[in-house]
């Protein structure tokens, strides 16, 4: 088990900076996750806790060990990527045995790891087949028995269910995330895929063009988002996003509607818009927008799409931006149709619109 | 634009069938599409329809002509792919102006730009319309692409997965942009899509497809609330339906490897059955009837999907917003039973 500390870890390609100086610790036996949309660092990030990556400048401890300069090799630290790597030649067994013998342990003990890691994963039944008669999940499901197998300090996981079908990806998130719960190994886990990142993680650092743009649990950065692209990142879909004009405790929308807000943020929008010609940033989930018939947002039914459980309907305000709302599933709202919509005061977040930074009520994060 | 009917058609590739005795009709107007696998035969369908394939048997109609004679060009349809084919070297304008320009057509070019303004208009790419495609990114190309197909005003649209080579958000919004496109335009559309929320969330009706065969046809609600079959179930809604064996046993239905049990639905019913129970119709409730223990948490914001182990079944929950129940917890819960799914063991809705 092992905690992972990242201080002021950068890394230049060139003169472009792939990963800016970066803080973070992972605390022992926490599963994090890396979240953005490609290109973004995390994959970069977790190359260099990995080793496979040198750092630029700054340095990564391990259990308080200085690790920057070691050997992926002398980090006990197990790899994961999205595609299997797995030998095609071997059996399940022999691949899963491979980094145990790589270690020179003895057959005796090899054969009851091996065992026991396939016992946990399921795959008893499979050890004799080789990769190329099994499925993709089942695959994935040897790949990671290998990388557990030798009970390292810590996992880094790389997009490992990328490759696989949305069912797969479904079941093997929940499997995966059970084997943490049990084996409660530091893992640290590289995905672009927001609901993964929710559904799987202790903590989200979520990354875009080389910055964290915010380092919390799965109800921080959907409830609270940092910024505009948290914002929208977070969610599918993501949070609803319109402009409006503060003045004196209220906000104007295009079209004319008012919203009054909630009395605890008004120090903190009027000291922090003074710059931006009371021009503010309203951010809210679909399931903050009430139908009920009491709203003072005009908006026309834009399109509207059952999900199963339930129906979101999508609205055009008079200035063509368009709005996500959360319905019952048997919400029956005709393409055209005229209406007024409300939102939960409490569901509403606001942004400064040239920072984009969310403005907290108690004055915090401009 | 024109209802289209499909009459009992047969395709084979070599051995392979294909299509197998495949009838739909798609009402003029209507958003139609068609979901399935790899291999289920969507493609294929949409390839007859254009007379890009010709079938072995079975008749392709258009408003109740037979259209097999006619070659893809005469049939007036318009084809939107997954990978879009846009000339690199045109401008967005004259890409859009392309369908318009062909020699066939003879169209002034005054009303081609009327035309070309108003499709950029719709798709809100008018901004870009001086500019080469070989620099636009994804979505900016697929709208380009949609655009160049209904600036025709074809008979048809046929899509063919045109949202799956783009990201997770692209897609929802271009979801919504076509849906409203295709309503306010009122466009005869035929969608081919592996994904079941671009189906419930897109179509006016839905034709499952399974190796060539035809296993539902009908509305969203209609393929989400009564699945013809245990396997249409699972292919729509995430996560998954919860489907459980359960065997007939003193007038109630025990359902296996657990103490769970429901009251047998009718007199008729078998004594095995598959119960389906969709995640939002089990209830986290302390007057629930059933007891488990929280295996996992998936807290994903707007709702939170629980993992509870009753006996050695897991069944998945979702409950709205953020949940207080804790891992390892134990619940109540319960089943909404007007909206449980029964299958017979050949998976056929009982």
């Amino acid at each position: 088990m092992a905690t992972i500390e990242l201080k002021q870890v950068e890394k230049k390609f060139a003169d472009s900076f792939a990963v800016q100086p970066l803080d973070l610790t992972i605390h022992d036996g926490e599963f994090i996750v890396l979240l953005g949309p490609s290109g973004c660092g995390k994959t970069t990030t977790l190359r260099m806790i990995s080793g496979l990556e040198a750092v630029t400048t700054g340095n990564i401890y391990l259990d308080g060990r200085d690790v920057t300069w070691a050997h992926p090799s002398d980090r006990d630290i197990a790899f994961v990527f999205q595609f299997f790597a797995l030998y095609s030649h071997m059996s399940a067994r022999q691949n899963i045995a491979f980094p145990l013998q790589a270690q020179r342990e003895s057959r005796d003990q090899i054969a009851r790891k091996v065992a026991e890691v396939a016992k946990m994963l399921k795959i008893e039944h499979l050890l004799d087949q080789k990769p190329g008669s099994l499925s993709g999940g089942d695959q994935q499901r040897v790949a990671l028995a290998r990388a557990l197998v030798r009970r390292p300090a810590a996992f880094l996981m790389d997009e490992p269910l990328g490759a696989l079908d949305a069912e797969f990806r479904e079941s093997m998130r929940a499997e995966i995330k059970q084997l943490h719960i049990r084996q409660e190994a530091t893992t640290v886990y590289v995905t672009h895929d927001q609901i993964e990142a929710m559904a799987m993680g202790d903590r989200i650092v979520i990354m875009s063009k080389a910055v964290v743009q915010q380092v919390g649990t799965p109800a921080d950065v959907y409830h609270n988002p940092a910024n505009l692209f948290v914002a929208r990142f977070i969610g599918s879909p993501g949070m609803n996003l319109i402009e409006g004009k503060y003045v004196d405790g209220r906000v104007t929308l295009p079209g004319g509607s008012a919203f009054t807000l909630p009395n605890e943020y008004n120090a903190a929008l009027s000291a922090a818009l003074n710059d931006s010609d009371g021009k503010i940033i309203l951010g809210f989930r679909p399931e903050a927008v009430r139908m009920n018939g009491d709203g003072d947002i005009s908006a026309r039914v834009y399109a509207d799409d059952l999900h199963g459980g339930y129906t979101m309907l999508h609205f055009e305000l008079d200035d063509g931006v368009i709005v996500h709302g959360r319905a019952g599933r048997d919400a029956n709202y005709p393409i055209g149709t005229q209406l007024k919509f409300g939102i939960d005061p409490a569901m509403v977040r606001f942004f400064h619109p040239v920072s984009e930074r969310a403005i907290f009520a108690n004055g915090a994060g401009v | 634009m024109s209802d289209i009917r499909l009459e009992n058609i047969t395709k084979r590739y070599k051995d392979n069938i294909a299509l197998d005795d495949l009838s739909i009709q798609v009402k003029d107007r209507e958003f139609f599409v068609l979901l399935g696998p790899t291999g289920a035969g969507k493609t294929t369908t949409l390839r007859v329809i254009a007379g890009l394939e010709k079938q072995e048997s079975g008749g392709v109609f258009f408003d109740g002509a037979p259209v097999d004679m006619l070659q893809p060009a005469d049939r007036d349809v318009a084809f939107v792919f997954q990978q879009y084919s846009l000339y690199p070297t045109l401008s967005v304008y004259d890409n859009l102006a392309f369908p318009l320009r062909s020699p066939l057509r003879k169209t002034p070019e005054s009303v081609i730009k009327q035309r070309v303004n108003s499709v950029a208009e719709i798709l809100r790419i008018s901004h870009l319309l001086e500019r080469k495609t070989a620099r636009l990114s994804g979505g900016e190309m697929q709208r380009v692409s949609i655009g160049r197909a209904i600036v025709r005003e074809p008979r048809a649209f046929l899509m063919d997965e045109p949202l799956s080579n783009l990201d997770a958000k692209l897609r929802e919004s271009l979801r919504v942009e076509l849906k409203h496109i295709q309503k306010t335009q009122g466009s005869t559309s035929v969608f081919v899509t592996h994904d079941q929320i671009e189906a419930l969330t897109m179509a006016d009706r839905i034709a499952v497809l399974h190796e060539g065969k035809l296993l539902q046809l009908g509305t969203p609600h209609d393929i989400y609330d009564r699945p013809a079959t245990a396997y249409v179930a699972t292919l729509v809604g995430t996560p998954r339906i919860n489907l459980l064996n359960a065997e007939r046993v003193n007038g109630a239905l025990r359902i296996q490897h657990s103490p769970l049990e429901v009251p047998t639905p009718a007199a008729d019913t078998p004594d095995h059955v598959l119960l389906g129970v969709r995640p939002e119709d089990i209830r986290i409730s302390s007057d629930g009837a059933f007891v488990g223990t929280v295996v996992l948490t998936e807290p994903l914001g707007v709702e939170t999907i629980l993992h509870v182990k009753s006996g050695d079944q897991t069944l998945l929950s979702v409950v709205p917003g953020a949940s207080p129940v804790r891992l390892n917890e134990e619940v109540r819960f319960g089943f909404a039973r007007e909206r449980l799914h029964y299958f017979g063991t050949d998976g056929a809705r009982l």
